[in-house]
């Protein structure tokens, strides 16, 4: 444990660990409003989508993750449309959006010449290398969702629980929508050099599904996800540090492991009260 | 006793084929109304007009508004259906509050009156023992009593109800309805309903809907009468009614 903490006393461990707080912070506001609002799948839309966006940078030689951003903004916008506006199945819609970003990305970066950018990086992250560049972005994107989430929580959870009602209150429930799914995507983009592409949906939904065993308070899933987020995070990178494993992975695993736990934990207690109320 | 509501001349339809057409309904502060017509009539969307879900194709709809207050939520609304996610991580007195949502300034927290107020309305529906329980946890007929507190924590002018006999059971059937005449002393009520022999004990006037409104002012109706407005239904009566002349019932 002290060389551990030794470690964090290095510049790009303790930059690491910044990081993995701010993923935690992001994915744990916008994590609780994808699961809660049943919109996981389009969170996975819009992180393969961004994607062709990373891809189309790499080959016109700008910073990827612009590319990236904006692929997952116009995808994450083009969902909620397509969904409210036309008589296209949204989940149908998602699947073709998901995958054309993919084959964009392949595309593109099979087509740029010379250097073959580190696929793998994207894939599957590297808590590691974040820049600092990359940091200041995600501070900037978790201060603008705290105080997007305080200012309007009520309006949100009103609109998240039930739209129709909160529309005959003459509430815009369109422009949060599309609001809250652009701020989705931005988190995503962002959270894809930390964790990558094929791994970030766990930040967006194993904290908050564990976080719901343990509450049905929407306010109180945001703040445990954060924590289970950070906890997890923590310790994955540490058992990845000493195992010599990837840390994406590793954080993953823990992820789980701790959803199973309060799983049991939750199902013991229930059984045990049960059975007191029987006697 | 003014105005507060008006529909005129209004038409409406989800696309195809014309679901309600030159319909005219003006409501004052203390109506009682009682909505009936046959199943697909378009009672529901009459009532998705009024509360701003649907935009006619033709027509006005004036809401008129009341001393000191915003227009917006002026009305409070019992979804026939409401589509909302049973495993939504949300408690009981939360949904009640909700109403509450578009009328609180941004900064503005619930006040603990606020609070008192949604438990005080809880406990009229006598469910206020589950104000801490997540929503998906109720039965079907206490969430309709839930959703009934969440219309009228605003203190609405109009109150409109789609069929909120659904789900309850006959004791808190009756109970709702003495419910609703101490409401209507503070706001119009437009109920819509199925069961024509129990609600005319309570409302004042009757509409029927069957693509066409027809407005009745009285609540004594006949099946003779019903059809020629064109809803052919059925009166069941309960008790010793009359079967075809539904009395006032003396309050
Ligand atoms: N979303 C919709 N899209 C298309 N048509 C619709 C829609 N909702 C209702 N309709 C049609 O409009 C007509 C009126 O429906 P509405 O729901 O208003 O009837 P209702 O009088 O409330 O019936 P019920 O007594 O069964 O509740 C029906 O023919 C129905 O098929
Ligand atoms: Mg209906």
């Amino acid at each position: 444990m002290a060389e551990f903490i030794e470690l964090i006393s290095y510049s790009f461990f303790s930059k690491a660990l910044l990081a993995a707080l701010l993923a935690s912070i992001s994915c744990g506001i916008a994590g609780t409003y994808i699961v809660a609002r049943r919109k996981v799948f389009i969170a996975g839309g819009i992180t393969h989508a961004s994607f062709g966006g990373i891809g189309m940078g790499y080959f016109f030689g700008i910073n990827p993750m612009f590319g990236g951003a904006a692929f997952g903004l116009l995808s994450a916008l083009g969902i909620e449309f397509i969904s409210k506006k036309t008589e296209i199945r949204e989940d149908s819609a998602i699947g073709i959006i998901w995958s054309f970003g993919m084959a964009l990305g392949i595309i593109f970066i099979f087509l740029t010449p010379g250097y073959a950018p580190n696929l793998m990086t994207y894939l599957f992250g590297n808590i590691l290398t974040v820049s600092n560049t990359d940091i200041n972005f995600m501070i900037i994107l978790c201060s603008l969702l705290i105080l997007f989430f305080i200012l309007f929580y009520r309006i949100i959870l009103f609109i998240s629980f039930d739209e129709e009602y909160a529309q005959s209150h003459k509430l815009p429930v369109n422009t949060f929508n599309y609001i809250l799914i652009a701020l989705v995507a931005l988190v995503i983009v962002l959270n894809i050099r930390v964790i990558g592409i094929i791994l970030v949906i766990s930040y967006l939904t194993i904290p908050q599904s564990a976080a719901n065993l343990l509450t049905r308070n929407f306010k109180h899933i945001i703040i445990y996800s954060v924590i289970f987020g950070v906890l997890g995070s923590i310790t994955g990178l540490y058992i990845s540090y000493i195992a010599d494993l990837p840390s994406g992975a590793i954080i993953i695993f823990v992820f789980v492991v701790l959803y199973l736990a309060i799983w049991l934990l939750k199902y013991f207690h229930q059984k045990h009260r049960i059975q007191r109320q029987l006697k | 006793m003014g105005k507060i509501f008006e529909l005129i001349d209004i038409s409406a339809t989800y696309g195809e084929g014309i679901i309600l057409k030159d319909v005219n309904l003006t409501i004052n502060s203390n109506d009682f109304i009682g909505i009936i017509g046959p199943n697909g009539g378009g009672k529901t969307t009459l009532v998705k007009l009024m509360v701003g879900l649907l935009k006619p194709v033709k027509g006005r709809i004036i809401m008129h508004k009341a001393s000191g207050r915003d227009t917006k939520n002026q009305i409070g609304y019992l979804p026939q259906i409401s589509l909302f996610d049973k495993r939504f991580p949300i408690s009981v007195i939360d949904v009640v509050l909700s109403g509450l949502a578009s009328e609180k300034a941004v900064f503005k927290k619930y006040t603990k009156a606020d609070k008192d107020k949604a438990i005080e309305l809880l406990a009229r529906m006598g469910i206020s023992d589950l104000y801490s329980r997540p929503i998906g946890e109720l039965s079907g007929g206490q969430m309709q009593r839930v959703f009934l507190c969440r219309a009228i924590i605003t203190s609405p002018s109009l109150l409109i109800l789609d069929e909120p006999n659904t789900f309850v059971d006959s004791k808190f059937e009756a109970d709702l309805y003495d419910i609703l005449l101490e409401l209507n002393k503070t706001m119009a009520i437009i109920v819509v309903t199925h069961d024509i022999g129990t609600i005319s004990y309570y409302v004042k006037t009757i509409a029927c809907v069957n693509k066409y409104l027809n407005y009745h002012p009285s609540n004594i109706i006949t099946e003779k009468q019903l059809a020629a407005y064109g809803c052919p239904i059925q009166i069941i009566t309960h008790g010793d009614i009359p079967h075809t002349v539904l009395k006032k019932h003396d309050h």
